[in-house]
């Protein structure tokens, strides 16, 4: 068994830096790399695409990325371990071992998971009793059953684990949890069982901290953040993990950005709820048990973390179609330019009504001045500039259209020093809405394919 | 003495759906008593009237030096349903950090 291994965090969202997963695999030595691409929305614009074009459907950035690693990481044996198979897990594959062929790459052999994707089971699984009801809300899912528009379970690390001991140097998942990723290797190198509680809490926890890439080395800091060098390099954070379920995090030596206690406190606190119960598919984490202590410089030890026992019920993430919106600006210069930008907002309303359109909802902000902070920030002076922000949301397409047509009028028909409308109408985009459900673990089974070019 | 939250704290904030979370960290251990003391779930709630329009949760991480908090109904909707610039609640950790407290305790900060 190996003593220590390292866990490279590539990607944290979908739209993250391109240069991330390359400067990984290349700045310094790590034994696998994840890379966390979906989102709570992420799902439906994948679904969007496949709808259009079957090939299609996962997160396109990874080909040419992969392009540009694959000699690397076959030359290093670096396993790399990715949820950017979205809601098609098996195209990805595919269009990676074309890649591979095109490089004159042989044996690579690439995992994928599947089985999370239950949209076209919903009606079956209701069925055998299992509703998927809105688990925030408690509404039915029949009053929107016609408009999901994706379903998937969100897996955790026993599958991908499973496509590693099987010899997949790549492993594509659709919904496995971000924090699974990470965990995967640890289980596969060190031979954790499903029952080791704490250890898999704290390959959790290091999950937690990889997750968001340069979040947690530097980014987004909301410290002494001047003090923070070289981001323009940032190095994303690395997770050395070792079997006594102790951590430590660093970066690539050389890289900017900083590792500190702080940055990993504020990525820890990230997007969490009650931090004794933090779950996963895996375990119960718990965040309170987390000791943190400097290790060096750019080097943070996480120790002492306790886990409890999975729950029986894998989380649901689905989305719907909800309507549409539309969100316009123009930018309004001195003098007065809040007050210009306050009755050119007053005007569009009245025109908005005297055309009779209806909405759910119209909001102003006016960026600048309070987009940001609301009524917190009390009475501006005389702004050197304002950015008037208008958005619609309504459920007739027509309507958040002909809002839309209303904007560019007011540069000609409203207050003077406007300018801003380089882009052109807003466009009508669909609301896609988040309807998170539960069901049981036992009705479902991830299905693990490792195949070789 | 008046103090401003961001001179003895650091702050991040993400999404839940409607919901935004806001951790708070005390930049030195011995003003984390003064965030437990202080910094509660009313005087957060007041903080964000008319910004969070449901309740309010505080969560406590002493091994962090730390509170979470959850606002509820922040995020006017949530997720791509949201009309606001700021939808996914990354500007809450600042807009938590401006608030002022009336604290009994004489503290000494830096620079």
């Amino acid at each position: 068994m190996k003593q220590s291994i390292r866990i490279a965090s590539g990607q944290g969202f979908w739209g993250d830096l391109l240069t991330a997963p390359y400067d990984q695999v290349t700045k310094g030595p790590v034994d696998y790399m994840m890379m966390d691409y979906l989102a709570e929305v992420t799902m439906s614009i994948m679904q969007k695409q496949r709808r259009k074009d079957p090939s299609l459907g996962y997160a396109r950035d990874l080909v040419p990325l992969m392009k540009r690693i694959l000699p690397i990481i076959t030359e290093k044996n670096i396993r790399v371990i990715t949820n950017g198979g979205g809601v098609n897990p098996l195209a990805c594959r595919d269009a990676i071992f074309e890649v591979a062929k095109q490089l004159g790459i042989k044996g690579l052999k690439i995992g994928v998971v599947l089985g999370d994707d239950i949209l076209s089971s919903l009606d079956a699984l209701a069925d055998q009793g299992i509703p998927l009801d809105n688990m925030e809300t408690g509404e039915k899912l029949a009053g929107v059953r016609d408009q999901m528009m994706s379903a998937n379970i969100y897996f955790g690390a026993w599958p991908v684990v499973e496509a590693l001991e099987k010899g997949a140097q790549v492993v594509i998942t659709g919904r496995t949890t971000d924090t699974g990723l990470t965990l995967a290797p640890m289980i596969h190198e060190f031979g954790w069982k499903p029952d080791d509680w704490d250890l898999i809490a704290a390959g959790t926890v290091a999950g937690h901290i990889l997750e968001c890439g340069g979040q947690a080395s530097g980014g987004n800091f909301s410290g002494d953040w001047r003090a923070v060098p070289d981001l323009a390099h940032i190095g994303f954070p690395i997770a050395e993990a070792k079997p006594s379920g102790e951590i430590v995090i660093t970066k690539h030596e050389g890289t900017g950005g900083l590792v500190s206690v702080q940055t990993v406190k504020e990525q820890l606190l990230y997007e969490i709820g009650d931090p004794s119960n933090y779950i996963t598919p895996d375990c119960i984490a718990d965040f309170t048990s987390i000791q943190l202590a400097e290790d060096g410089p750019d080097r943070v030890r996480v120790y002492g973390v306790k886990g409890r026992p999975a729950t029986e019920f894998y989380k649901v993430s689905m989305s719907y179609l909800d309507g549409y919106t539309a969100i316009g600006t123009l930018t309004y210069a001195w003098p007065d330019a809040l007050d210009k930008a306050k009755a050119a907002d007053a005007i569009l309303r009245t025109r908005l009504k005297d055309i009779g359109l209806s909405f759910d909802e119209i909001r102003t902000e006016f960026v600048g001045h309070n987009s940001c902070h609301g009524p917190l920030v009390g009475e501006p002076g005389d702004l050197n500039e304002v950015v008037l922000r208008i958005g619609v949301r309504g459920n007739e397409y027509a309507d958040v259209q002909r809002f839309g047509m209303e904007l560019a009028p007011l540069i000609l028909t409203g207050p003077p020093a406007v300018t801003g409308f380089a882009g052109g109408r807003p466009k009508p985009s669909e609301v896609i809405a988040y309807w998170p459900a539960l069901m049981p673990k036992s009705a479902v089974k991830p299905e693990v394919v490792v195949e070789s070019l | 003495m008046k103090i401003r939250l961001i001179d003895i704290a650091h702050a991040r904030s993400g999404d839940k759906g409607d919901t935004g979370n806001v951790g708070v960290i005390a930049l030195r251990k011995e003003h984390y008593p003064l965030l437990v003391k202080y910094l509660t779930v009313d005087r957060v709630k007041k903080h964000f009237e008319g910004i969070a329009l449901g309740g309010v949760e505080r969560y406590e991480l002493p091994n962090l030096w730390a509170l979470n908090f959850l606002l509820h109904e922040v995020l006017g909707g949530g997720g791509t349903r949201s009309l606001k610039n700021d939808a996914q609640g990354k500007t809450l950790s600042s807009a938590m950090l401006r608030m002022e407290l009336e604290i009994d305790e004489t503290i000494t900060l830096k620079g």
